[in-house]
Order: structure tokens, then sequence, then C-alpha cells
């Protein structure tokens, strides 16, 4: 699950199942990364307030590569260790457009919801 | 290209299982590295570092798992990791693994074996071209009395001239042939058929070189031709196309051989090992009596004209013959059989009886694998509601023991297929009277229903233990364990109810095998009416062209006989056309002239036998009033017959019978013969009562295939070489054959119900055992379970004597309910072998009693032994176990 740290104001709560789908996706469209920067960088976009739980990053990444989504390959990583890098497939990339379509429809929605309370 | 990737994906997944396992160890150990790293950059010590990281990440195995979670083939896993378990499991217990497949394996082996014979025997269509149109025609008595009479010449001829609803029709009759010796070769007699000339062409087989019989040759004036079978032509004649066009001595009678026949054709059985036109060697008027019922009649239905309408066509043309001949033994009926059903008719109930006995075996295997499993589950109850209160699915327990069960009968079924080889090849070779045994052989559908078979013992054997062991009262399992008093009552009763399951089915298989077993010993103990013990038979068959006359027939017995008789040991020879025990070799109809003519359309019947002057004595057959046959009565002045006892009750029941008269024509036409004695009754069939019969003279030299029979004071076979030295220096070319005892001949008649019996009693034991060892088990369970509350009761003074009684009694009662439960069932089944069953009721009460005893013996004795070690329980030890 992806949590929103909400700077210790009770338990972080937890994100829409698929959500993490999208931020992987999105995060992967500009650059193969591997697991670890992928949590990173999540986490610095976001301005420290999604955090990726390990728990839910590599299931997530293991589903994805067996939905042909994402590709796996084995590189050296900026430490000179052998590290898992993952880069998005022309089908992951049409899968991106419409979750991201998707996202947007979602989240306007619940905007307006919030709004109008 | 989605697919295409998800496809390389999933082959990576399967084939690369273990590499991909230890790359996602080395990448989440990556992700670890790299939170230690930024720990130590952000000012930790290297061990306050990894501490974080290793919080941060959680339980390392456990994420693994569910990362794990998401790659395809993870039920392969998931099944792999059962199968280990279940193997591990079972190893645990090898003794009874071991069991278990053995039992499964008795109980599958024979059911495939069984359902072999049966599919290829009595389900396989013949293999001939549209097989189903293929039908046996006989001749049948509109009363009903007889439904299976073979077929008179002239009717079938008619049949063929005015019936319509057969593309064609073809008669063929068994016959024995001499083959000559050729260039060192001995003499051999060879089993054959007469064959009208259409046959082949109708079943749609062609010879593999050359061609068959033509309509010319298939007539009086044809020449002499002969078809072979593929075995002769190899064995003999060495294989050579050079065969066609030359010829052979068939009771010394030259015939060109026209054809050789293909491998694959054993119609009726392999044995036949040559064809020979029928119109070309039967006399024309045989071939146009309607009262001498000789031939086999097989048809091609019309396509799209079922059996009812071809029945109901050839009914009327059968009338109509017996409109025309009002007198004499012709029919007025016709039964039309598919020609499969005609040819396995004999073997058909006792195979299915024997196959529905596997089937009982098979149940019984089942029933006793699932009772030790259910007690092995009941075993287990901790461990399982342990699991379960731990989150352990029902669906995953269920399925672990359903693996167990899979595994053991897969192995009983691996092996169980290794038996039924092995019983197959014992079958084809223990029982050459069954018709199509070469057809007997393992096919797909077999293994198919093999596979079934197991899966279903499979899963029957592994769901009922699962269900019974009652997951859902985790809290109660764990209660009733933790005190190992009156634990696990619920399976206890659920395991009764298995084996009086057993018990019964155990029952119904022992009343059967008993029956069968007393009809046999019925058949056996039947009195044939004349010497059995220390008697020979040897058939000769004398050629045709050698013995012309009457007189050179008559002069060879003379001298056969009387040097057979110098012998040293031998107390009597004779000779007859047919032996007792052989069953109806031949009947014909005859008048009495004494008597004032019958009305028309009714004849006098009796079984045919012509016999030497010596034959009553060798055979030891009593004479009852008159005279025997006299050596002196031969050639024209043999004029005298014998006729039996029960001629005389058909026949003569008020009158003297000595000095009437009979006249028949078996030998010429019309000839009028003196009774001069009356003997004694000899049976024909061990399974029919004596009927009427008439010995003519041999001495009247009519007569070609004879059976010596020659009685020894002690074994018959010492003589049995120094008679084939006198026949071969009586007649060098002359070949004999079947030298058999008469224990032999009896034991072939019998042969069926021997098997029958042998193999259902086989069946009844081994269940007999199984359902002991399933009391038993059961009861040694009741046993352990109650040691707690056996141990208090003795400590509290119960009398160990007591103790015995209430456990003995716990045991018996499954056998008992069984037994009742086994009882009516074969009161229900038992006419289903009414047709099997000679001189024994279905419902013998010896049989059931000595059925009903056995049983309790045995039930006793399996539970005396857990009952008796229950009574010797030490109180202190058994609180103590505790």
């Amino acid at each position: 699950m992806v949590c929103v740290d909400n700077h210790g104001m009770g338990k972080p709560s937890d994100l829409v199942q698929g959500t993490l789908d999208l931020l992987i996706l999105k995060t992967l469209s500009l650059e193969a990364k591997h697991g670890w920067a992928i949590a990173k960088r999540i986490q610095q976009v976001s301005g420290e307030v999604l955090q990726v739980q390990q728990g839910s990053l590599y299931p997530a990444l293991h589903r994805l590569e067996q939905q042909g989504w994402i590709k796996a390959k084995w590189a050296e990583s900026e430490t000179g260790r052998q590290a898992k890098f993952y880069s998005l497939t022309a089908a992951g990339r049409k899968q991106l457009e419409s979750e991201t379509a998707n996202w947007n429809r979602l989240s306007e929605a619940i905007n307006i919801v919030v709004q109008e309370a | 290209m989605r697919w295409l990737s998800k496809l390389s994906m999933q082959i990576k997944m399967l084939f690369g299982r273990t590499q991909e396992d230890t790359r996602l160890a080395d990448e989440l150990e990556f992700h670890i590295e790299q939170q230690i790293a930024e720990n130590v950059a952000a000012g930790m010590s290297a061990e306050e570092a990894r501490h974080a990281a290793l919080r941060i990440f959680g339980n390392p195995t456990l994420l693994r798992e569910q990362a794990r979670e998401t790659w395809s083939w993870n039920w392969l896993d998931r099944l792999a990791h059962d199968l280990r378990q279940g193997i591990r499991t079972l190893t645990r217990t090898p003794g009874f693994a071991a069991l278990a497949v053995l039992v499964m394996a008795l109980g599958i082996g024979a059911n495939v074996a069984l359902l072999t014979v049966i599919r290829s025997v009595l389900m396989k269509p013949l293999p001939f071209k549209d097989a189903d149109r293929l039908v046996r025609l006989f001749e049948a008595d509109s009363k009903g009395r007889f439904q299976d009479n073979i077929v008179a010449g002239g009717t079938f001829g008619r049949w063929k001239q005015d019936s319509h609803s057969f593309e064609d029709m073809a008669v063929v009759k068994r016959t024995v042939y001499n083959l000559s010796g050729t260039s060192g070769q001995l003499p051999e007699l060879m089993d054959a058929y007469f064959t009208s000339s259409s046959f082949f062409a109708m079943l749609g087989v062609q010879p593999v070189i050359g061609r068959s019989f033509t309509r010319a040759e298939d007539r009086p004036e044809g020449s002499a031709t002969v078809v072979l079978a593929w075995g002769l032509w190899k064995r003999r004649f060495g294989g050579s196309p050079g065969i066609l066009g030359k010829t052979i001595l068939l009771d010394s009678k030259p015939y060109t051989v026209i054809g050789v026949l293909p491998a694959w054709f054993s119609y009726p059985d392999p044995k036949v090992q040559l064809w020979t036109a029928l119109y070309h060697e039967k006399s024309p008027e045989m071939m146009q009596m309607f009262a001498a019922h000789n031939f086999d009649v097989v048809a091609r239905l019309k396509p799209g004209i079922s059996i009812a309408q071809a029945t109901a066509d050839l009914n009327s043309v059968q009338r109509q013959i017996r409109v025309q001949n009002p007198e004499g033994a012709v029919n007025d009926a016709v039964n039309i059989r598919p020609m499969l059903d005609a040819e396995v008719r004999d073997v058909k109930t006792g195979l299915y009886v024997v196959f529905a006995a596997t089937g009982c075996l098979l149940l019984i295997a089942c029933l006793n694998i699932t009772n030790l499993l259910v007690a092995r589950a009941a075993a287990r109850r901790r461990e399982t509601a342990i699991r379960a209160a731990l989150g352990g699915s029902m669906a995953r327990l269920v399925r672990e023991q359903v693996i167990e069960s899979l595994l053991l009968s897969i192995a009983g079924g691996g092996v169980g297929l290794l038996f039924a080889e092995f019983i197959l090849q014992w079958l084809v070779s223990a029982r050459d009277d069954i018709p199509r045994a070469d057809a007997i052989h393992m096919d797909w559908m077999v293994l198919l229903a093999a596979l079934g078979v197991v899966l279903v013992c499979g899963l029957f054997s592994g769901i009922v233990p699962a269900i019974s062991s009652g997951h859902r009262k985790i809290l109660t399992s764990l209660n009733e364990s933790s005190r190992s008093h009156s634990g696990g009552q619920k399976s206890a009763r659920l395991r009764q109810v298995l084996l009086a399951l057993e018990v019964g089915l155990t029952v119904v298989l022992l009343v059967g095998a008993g029956l069968l077993i007393k009809s046999y010993r019925q058949l056996r103990s039947v009195n044939l009416g004349c010497a059995t013990r220390n008697v020979l038979s040897v058939d000769i068959n004398l050629p045709k062209i050698n013995y012309n006359t009457a007189e050179k027939r008559v002069l060879f017995y003379e001298q056969l006989v009387e040097r057979v008789r110098q012998l040293p040991g031998v107390r009597g020879v004779g000779v007859s056309t047919v032996l007792p025990g052989q069953g109806m070799r031949r009947n014909d109809t005859f008048n009495i002239p004494e008597r004032p003519p019958l009305p028309q359309g009714q004849v006098l019947v009796a079984s045919t036998s012509f016999v030497d002057p010596e034959y009553f004595h060798a055979m030891q057959i009593p004479l009852l009033q008159g005279r025997f046959l006299q050596p002196d009565e031969r050639m024209e002045r043999a004029q005298s017959v014998v006729v039996n006892q029960a001629f005389v009750r058909q026949y003569f029941p008020a009158e003297n019978p000595i000095g009437k008269h009979i006249v028949a024509s078996v030998i010429g036409n019309d000839e009028s013969y003196e009774i001069v004695g009356v003997a004694g009754d000899s049976l024909e069939d061990l399974d029919h009562a004596a009927v009427a019969m008439i010995y003519y003279p041999l001495y009247a030299g009519s007569e070609r295939s004879t059976v010596l029979a020659v009685r020894t004071a002690s074994n018959p076979d010492a003589v049995a070489i120094p008679i084939q030295k006198i026949v071969a220096d009586l007649d060098r070319d002359l070949p004999v054959a079947n030298i058999l005892t008469m224990d032999q001949i009896l034991g072939q008649s019998t042969q069926n119900q021997s098997f029958d019996a042998t193999l259902l009693l086989a069946f009844a034991v081994l269940s007999l055992v199984l359902a002991g060892v399933g009391l038993f088990g059961v009861l040694s369970y009741i046993v352990a379970q109650r040691t707690t509350e056996i141990g208090i009761r003795i400590a509290l003074g119960a009398p160990r004597e007591q103790v015995m009684k209430l456990m003995l009694v716990r045991g018996l009662k499954p056998a008992l309910f069984g037994l009742i439960f086994g009882v009516a069932a074969s009161f229900g089944l038992a006419r289903y072998i009414e047709s099997l069953l000679y001189g024994v009721h279905p419902f013998d009460p010896l049989v059931l009693l000595v059925v009903c005893c056995l049983l309790l013996v045995v039930a006793s004795i399996a539970c005396a032994v857990p009952a008796w070690r229950a009574s010797q329980l030490d109180p202190i030890e058994a609180l103590r176990a505790e």
C-alpha cells in the first residue's frame, strides 16, 4: 500500500488499490529505475507525503511485470552493484495513459464532492 | 505484442523458477543495502543502520512470499508443495503406504483386466466391414422351446432365395481334415470350415494372396479348392507365395490352394486352419433337406433393416417351409442374433458376474483405504485443529488429504496396470475357450477408464476422511483431543458405517462364490453313468479315400481293438462315435413299425451313437435287459441296436422294448433294426438329464470319425504312446488326435464353471481378509482412544472379562450390521447368477449358513485381539499415559 504521511496526525491512511500501479508506471515513464529508486522518487516528488511500503512495492512490481506492462533488466547501479532495473513496455505506456485518464476523472469527481460538501 | 511478452514471461516463470527466486532475493537484498547506505549517510553506525533498515523493511521472507504470489504458475508451486508434503507424510508410515498401494493395485488391476476382457470380447465390434449389420440366423420353435437351432441345408437355400431383408447370406460348418504329410512332414488333423462362396466377400475379407471361392467352385461338380489360414501357410508352407495353384492332400484327396487369408483373420477362432467350399463338399441331397440340421448361417442385413423386421420377413419364409413339409423335424420359426452376440453368448453372463465381483473388490479396497485414512485423520485431529486455529484454510487441509489419497491410488493404479497385464496373459492362456481371446488387448478406452477409476477412488477415499475430521469445531477438537477419552466419536461412527458396507459386500461375494462352488461340485459329482477313472480317449479319423468300403473300415476297427486289448494293463477297449460327457454330437428321427403311423408333423427323435460290441464293457455301462451287440453282427448282418433306459422311459413306458424294431435312415434309407438290449443311461452333458439314445452297430461300417476308449488298471497315460504306435503300425498316414483322459474331457466341459467359481472364491477370500483387517483396525483404534476410560474402569474394579465383552460387542456391531445388509443384498442379486447355477437354488440355505459362520468367525478373531489387549490393560500405565 501507499501510505499518506499526514505529519503525525494519527495513522497514515491507505490509498486506493491500483493507485500504486499508476504511481509506478508514471515514475518509470521517464527512465528505467530499480525498486529502491522508484520508492525514493515517489517519496521525493510527493514532497515526502506518499510513503511506499516495501511490502507493497515488490509484489506490485512483480505483478506489473507478469502482466507485461513493465520489463526488467539487470544492470549496474550507481553504486556499482547489480540491480534490477524496471522500464515501461509499449503496452505499459498505453496502460499508463488509460490509468492517468481514469485517475483524472476519479480525482475530479472526488474534488467536486469534497468542495460541494 | 503484449501477449507475446506475457507468453515469454510465462515460459520464463515456468522453467526459470529457481533462478527467478535467487534474483528476487538479490533484488530485495539490494533494497536493504540501499537503505543501510542511506542510514549510514544520515550518520548512523553500521550496526544501527542495518537494524533500522531491517525494521523499516519488515519480514523479508514474508515479502518474498508476497512477491512470489503474483507470479504465474503459482498453483503449480502449491501443487508441488502439497505433493512433497503428501509423499513425506506417506513415507513416514511406509508400511501403511505399501499396504494401501497393494490393496488399491489388486482392486484396480483386477478391474482393468476384466474390463479389458469385456471390452475386447463382448463389446469391440467384430473386425469386419459394417459389422453391426452382420447377424447369425437360427431355426427356432414358435412355441419357444428352443431358440438357437442350427440350420438345415434346404432351409438355408430357401431363406437365401425367398427372404428380402438380407444383402447376402452364407452358410458354414466346422469340420476336420486330415492333411497328408508331404516331404517328411507328419500327417496332421486340421480344424477347418466348410463355407459357401460368398462368405469372405460378405465379411469384407480379402485374401492376402490369391482369391476366395468362385460360385463355380462352390458346386458338387466344381474343382476341389482350399483357402489357407495365415498361420498354416506360414507354418507348413514357409509362407511362400508359390503355394497358389499347388495341390495339397486333404483326407487323401487333392485340393488346389487358391488363396491365403490375412493374419488378423481368426474367425471363429484361431484354431481354424483351412476353408473349403461347402456345396462342393456336401452332397446335394443334404443341401435340400429341411430336417437335417447341420449348418451355421451368417447374413448381412440390408442397410436400414432392423433385426425385428428381418425376423418377421424370415419367419414367414420358415412358416411356408413348415406348411410345405408337415412331417419331420422341420422348424416353424427363426431367431436372429447380432453376430457378435451369438459368438459370445456362452461366456457373457460369467464374464459379467466376475466383472461385478471385481467391482465389489475395488469398492471394498476403496472402503478399506478410506477407513485407514479416516483413522489417520482422527489421530491427527489435534494437528489439524491447531493448523486451522492458526489460519490454515479448510480448503488447504482438505486438499492435502485428497492429494495424499490420490497419491496412493495413482501408485496403486500404476502397479495395478502391470498386475492387469499379468492377469490378462494368464487369462488368455488359461481360457482358450473364450471366443475372440486373441482380440484381448488393453486399449486407450480401458486406460482412460482406469485413469477415471484411479481418480474416483483417490477422491472418494480422500474427501470422506477430510470431511469427517470436522475442522469446523476447532475448539471442540482441541478440547476433545486434549483428554483422550471418547475422542473422535463422529469419525468412529463413520468408520463403523464404512466397515458395515465392506462386510456387506464381502458377504455378497462370499455368497456368490459359495453358490458357484457348490454348483461346480454338484456338476462334477454327477454320475455320468459310465467309467470315468482311468479311461483314455483317442480320436480316430479314417480318410475317405483309403477307407472307401465298409469292409476296410470294420477291419481297421477290429484290428485296432484287438491289438490295443493286448497291451499290458488294459481292462477294456471300445470304439464309439461319441463318449459320454462330450455333448450331443448327432440325433436322428426314427419310426417304430409296430406302432400306428404318427399324426402329421410329429416325429420321434433320439441321439445317435455307433458303438462296437466291446464298448459297453469298456465304459462299464450296465446291461439292464436283453443282450449287447455281438462281434459277429458285422456288415450286412449288423441289424441290432441297443437303446438306453431314457429311450425306454420315453418311447416304451409300459412295454417290453426287446424284439421291437426301429426304422431309421442313419446309414442308408429306412433300414430296420431290432432292439436287442437296454443299457443304463449315460449323460451327454453333465448339466443335462439323460436323453433317449440309440446305439447303432459301428460294425455296419458306415462311420469314419470315431473315438477309441481304453480303460486301464492304473494311470491311463501309460498306454498313450503304445496306442499311437499301434495306429501307426496299422496305417502310417493316420494321425491320432486329442488323446485325453475322461477326466480331462469332463474338466473341459466344466472349465467355465470351475473358472468362475475359482475366481469368485479368490476375490471373496481377498475381501474377507480386507474386511478382517478393517475390523481389527477400527477396534484397535477405539481401544486406543478409550485407553484412559478403560484404565479407570479397571482401576475401579471392573472385571476384565466384562471389559473384553464390552469391546468385543463394540467391534462386532458393524460386522453384524454388514452381515444383515450383505445377506439382504445377496437375496436381491442371486437371481442374476441363476443361469450359471446347476442343481443349486440361488438361496441355498447351506451356502448362506456357511458364509455367515465364516464371516462371524473371521470377525470374532479380528476383534478378539484388540478386545483382549484392552482387557489386559494395566490401569496405572493407562492413566499415566494421559
